[in-house]
This record gives C-alpha cells, structure tokens and sequence, in this order.
C-alpha cells in the first residue's frame, strides 16, 4: 500500500456534483481495460462506503441524492473490481503488489433498535463506545477528530492494533471508517441508520470488510475476529441493541452451574 | 446451594453448586420458598429438548424472598415476597411493550442457537436449555432473576405460597390458551390433556364465559381431577372414539376452539403414534403430534386450535388440507407470563379459582429424583408436585 491510497481516497468524502458522474465513465472503463489499480483498503472503503452510499442515496429521494447513488454505484464497481477508471485516465495506480489478491471477507447486517435515530449514531459515533458491544475489541481511543486507534484481543495475550479513520460521516444518518496503512487486520465499515416505518424506532444497517492476513498469526487472526464473521457481527449488533434498549448485556457468564 | 440439576435423559440429581450472584444491574437473588415440577420438564427429562447440559439447573416454576438486588432495581426490597414469571423479558423492547414478553428480543444470551433453529430467537426462560438462555432455574435454594424490575411481582400478604405459585407459568399458560379461543356465550371447548396446564385452561375458558368444556385423557384420576377442578365433561380416550364423540357432543357441529396443552410427547394408540415414535428413534423428526392431529381434525370450521403444549422442531403428517380446508385459527406459543400477573393474582384474591387444588404431592427438594419419576410414570396419582428446597 502506498500513501497515494490514502491521499486520492477522500474522492468518497466530496459532496455529491454534478462532475461526479462516476457510473458515466463505467463504458470507457471497458475500452480503457480492467487492469487493478486501486489499492486493498482503497477498494474496500469504495466497497463499503459506495454500497451504503447507493441506499443512502437512493433513500434522499432528490437530484442530489440520486448522483450520489451513481457516484457511489461507480464506487462499487471501482472497489469489486479494483479498477478505477478515473484513475486509469490519470494514470495512478495505488495497489501496489496487492493486485492479486482478493477482496477478503465482507459481512452485512441489520438490526432493529428502538431508540432514535440520533441517539444510535451519537452513541456510535463517539468509537470510544465501541469495545461495549464489539466482543473483540479492548479498546478505541480518540487521536483526532476523524483518527482513532483501536486495539483488539489477540491471539497468546497479545493485542493486535491499529489506526483508523472516519472517512464519511452524515449527521444521524451515517458513518464509514477504515484502518489506516500498516494495520495488521486492514479493515473498513460503514454503518447506516434509518428510521423504522412509524415509529417502530431505528433499523441499523452495517457493511464491514476486512482482511485476515496470512499464515499463522494470520489464522489467530482471523479465529479472533470470529469463526464465522457473520455471526460475530450480528452477535455485535445483538449487544448494540440490548444495551441501548435495556442498559444492559443479557448474559449468564458466572452464574451457578452443577 | 442445593440444585435439581439435570444430568442427562431420565437423570435428574440434587447437586450442591455454588449460590448465584448478581451478574447485572437489573438483577435480583431470590431465596426460594416453594418450586414446583412442570409437564416441560419432563421433556427435558424424557432428553427431548437439544441444548442441554449436564449439570444445568432445572425449574421454571419458583416463588421467594428478595435477598439481593442489583443497581437497577428500585421496585424491590430485601424482604419482598415474589412470583417470577418463567420468561425472561426485558420489558423495553418491540415485543414486550406490546406485552408479548415470551417473545423477547434482548433476554437470550444465546439467541444465535435459536436463530439457528427457528430464524428468530424467542426470549430467554428459566432452566430450560442453552438454546432458549441457558439461565438456571428454580429448583434450588436460591436463583439469579434477570430484569427483576420487570418481572416478579409482589405477593401481598395473606395469601399461602400455594395458592400464588402458579403464577408462575401453569395458570397463566391455561388462562393464555384458553383467551386465545376468543370464547363467544355458547361456546365448547375441547381440550386435551388433563395434566396441571390442561386443568387451568379448562378452569380459565369457564372464566372466559365459556359454555362447556370437554376434557381428553386416559388417567382416571386426571379426568375425575378435571370434573371436580373445572367442570368439564369427560372423554377417556381408550374407551371412545374421540372425534366421533366430540361430533355426537356437539350436535354434529364440532368444538368451537380445540385446545392442545399435551405437545411433543403425545402418547396413543393410533397408527400415526407409531410413525411419530419411529422418526423420533431414527431422529428424523422430533415431536409426536397424535393430540395435535385429532384436534385439528375435530375442530368445527372456522374455529380456532390454541396449543399451550410445547413443540421443539418438526413433526410429520400434519393435516395441513383439513386446517385449510376448514378455515382454522392457529394460536400457540409460550406464555407472555408478565402480563397475566397481576389480573390473575386478582382472581385468587376474589376466590375465583383454588390453584392449590391441583397439588397431589409436597416434597422437599431432595426427593426431586423420585418426583420426576414419579411425574414421569404418573404413579401414585400424581398430577402436580410442589418442592420445599429448606425441608
């Protein structure tokens, strides 16, 4: 990964223009060529953050709404396919050796939380928060105002941690992040939050993707982060919800046993 | 503390394990008084309900002493007499603010193995398997009570731990399914299975205005019990062909509403009994649905079939084409205890129903082996078995 990944990346943050057409340059791409040219973690925020951008989008029900759902459909296809084509007609490239490996592993899931909106995402949206319903997290602490550095439970007592940063934030509505370069588990995620049909409180839409590494340690990794990754998220949000409906975790860790 | 704890299929032990202790804000530690044996724990006695584990603690049905509470807990005080109702619920989310509190999204720690099993996790109960909690149970000396503020409700005084400990699970399950029927004046209601459940609904549907009840079974003291309790007109089973007396009973017409409180264990002598012990042996099916089956096949058209009795996974032959063709209403389910608490407290104040009628046997908590076996085989007439865990 180069630090080019991360300097083009913040195309995703842009307000919606009219110039961001990016699903227009989608046939050119084709008679451009297909070659990778976007880096790992790049492709994976364009993943995440295009996939919820498109509902997002979609759901403004306006003309800016709409072009953000078409940027965004351009950011999925840029992060499926690792293909950018603005970039390719920039000449950039930001994959460096990455190019042959895959997307790693995607999970997507809902809940529904009956609590407001604004309540949810203000909850979520200080990370420091995280580590209460995130199973495997110790702990995330605030470096800035969109930086952060989250340490998780590893394999043998050992953390495993990394940076991150916010690279989409909408008001009550919102928030997509991703791992700074060097992380061990290179990871993004967006998550969205919605208002349930009349009242019936706030459906909470979460995209997470991330990238177990090889060998061993990478093996431990991956066990960390959960057998079977959906599970792990939607046991996540499970927790989410318990704690902001109940004001606690239901759980029966340490109770009497014959 | 001493525990009922289950050990494995027909294996029940009184252990001594350790006392439990507050683990959130919102619990509370019950001294239990008095507990009792329910019909479902002879499922999990009989090794029909997956996901248990040896040495869990058994019992759903308990009452006692508040000694501790959590943080949480502002409603209750050392010293309160309780009745904890068998689902755990949280009382703040979708399903228990529109008081369907079996239904609970946030009390099952485990709510991933029932996913598994049933694409949604109901809530969590008191000593019945991990896949439904995995939460100990009230056959002990004590118990862990989650969402205290919720649950329990406060016993006044001058009533005995006997006329209120039913509280707990069988009267409102009866009362659940027999309100289920929606009973119009003039109504007749079959109900199968004379057990502890069977009687409350029949007890309840006379409550709920109903005309006459008819009540199935084969135990001549179980039928005689369902006659003096409730009232109901008796069929054995053994002796008459079930839906052609119902027929007869009823002026050709059927039952208005057929009321199934036996379940997945369902014994008879038919033909489709047999297929059911057989898929059970093999373990391709799980539940045997004689009393389901003849319930469905006698109600009237348009009527409604409640079932109390509890279900675990899949069962065959089920006659899908008579419950169309006949229009019925499906009603089942656990019971969403909490709500029932306090109106049927108020009965038992007003003398609108006796549950101590019920109880055949008192015993104390060590003889808990032999009372399932007992419960089990229905031997000395046994119906309903209160324990004392401090005898």
């Amino acid at each position: 990964m180069t630090d080019t990944a991360v300097k083009q990346q913040p195309a995703i943050l842009r307000e919606p223009t009219d110039d961001m057409d990016f699903a227009n340059h989608l046939p050119e791409a084709e008679k451009l060529g297909t070659g990778v040219n976007v880096g790992r973690v790049e492709r994976m925020a364009s993943l995440v953050g295009g996939s919820a951008l498109v509902v997002f989008g979609i759901t403004r029900r306006s003309k800016g709404g709409l072009m953000l759902a078409a940027a965004a459909a351009g950011l999925i296809h840029r992060g499926a396919t690792g293909h950018c084509p603005l970039y390719e007609k920039l000449s950039i490239t930001t994959s460096g050796e990455d190019s042959s490996e895959t997307l790693g592993i995607h999970v997507e899931r809902a809940i529904s939380i009956d609590k407001p909106r604004a309540e949810l995402y203000s909850f979520w949206r200080n990370l420091e928060n995280l580590p209460r319903f995130m199973e495997h997290l110790q702990s995330v602490w605030l470096t800035g105002d969109r930086t952060s550095h989250w340490a998780a439970k590893g394999p043998a007592g050992k953390s495993v941690e990394w940076d991150a940063e916010i690279i989409n934030e909408q008001e009550n509505e919102l928030i997509s992040w991703r791992s700074l370069d060097g992380s061990d588990v290179p990871n993004a995620g967006t998550v969205r939050f919605v208002d349930g049909p009349k009242g019936r409180g706030t459906e909470v839409h979460v995209t997470i993707q991330y990238y177990p590494p090889g060998g061993k340690f990478g093996a431990a990794i991956a066990k960390l982060f959960g057998e079977e990754p959906s599970i792990q998220v939607e046991g996540d949000l499970q927790r989410l919800k318990r704690l902001m409906e109940t004001g606690e975790i239901a759980t029966t860790a340490g109770q009497s046993h014959g | 503390m001493k525990a009922v704890c289950w050990h494995g299929k027909n294996d029940v032990r009184v252990d001594n394990v350790p006392d439990p202790a507050i683990l959130n804000p919102r619990d509370a530690i019950i001294r239990i008084t008095s507990t009792a044996i329910c019909g479902s724990d002879l499922h999990l006695y009989n090794g029909f309900i997956p996901s248990m584990l040896r040495g869990d603690i058994l019992g759903h049905e308990f009452m006692g002493e508040v000694v501790e509470v959590g943080a949480g807990v502002r409603n209750l005080q050392k010293g309160d007499r309780v009745v904890v109702p068998f689902t755990i619920a949280c009382g703040n989310c979708f399903f228990c603010k529109k008081q369907m509190t079996s239904l609970c999204d946030n009390s099952n720690p485990n709510a991933a193995m029932a996913e598994a099993m049933y694409g949604y996790s109901p809530s969590g109960l008191f000593g019945y398997s991990h896949m439904l909690g995995g939460y100990a149970g009230g056959q002990a000396q004590f118990a862990r009570v989650p969402y205290a503020d919720i649950g329990p409700i406060k016993i006044p005084e001058g009533l005995t731990d006997e006329q209120v400990l039913f509280l707990s699970d069988i009267f409102p399950t009866g009362y659940q399914a027999a309100e289920q029927c929606n009973i119009q004046p003039g109504d007749t209601i079959a109900v199968w299975g004379c057990g502890p459940v069977g009687l409350f609904t029949m007890k309840s549907a006379f409550l709920l205005g109903a005309e006459r009840v008819i009540a199935i079974d084969r135990f001549p003291e179980r039928l005689s019990m369902a006659e003096r309790f409730a009232g109901a007109v008796t069929l054995n089973y053994e002796n008459v062909d079930v839906g052609e007396t119902l027929k007869e009973l009823t002026g050709g017409r059927g039952p208005d509403s057929v009321i199934d409180t036996v379940g997945m264990e369902a014994h008879g002598t038919s033909i489709d009994n047999i297929y059911d012990k057989g898929m059970q042996l093999a373990k391709i099916g799980t539940d045997r649905a004689h009393v389901l089956r003849q319930a469905i096949m006698s109600c009237r058209k348009g009527g409604t079939v409640s079932i109390p009795g509890v279900y675990g996974g899949l069962l065959n032959m089920l006659p899908m084409g008579a419950a169309h063709a006949k229009s019925l209403i499906f009603r089942m389910g656990q019971t969403h205890v909490h709500s029932y608490l306090k109106p049927l407290l108020e009965r038992v104040q007003k003398g609108d129903i006796d549950p101590t009628y019920i109880i055949t046997h008192r015993m104390s908590l060590d003889q808990a082996p032999e009372a399932y076996k007992m419960f089990k085989e229905k031997t000395d007439k046994c119906i309903k078995v209160v324990l004392n865990p401090w005898q």
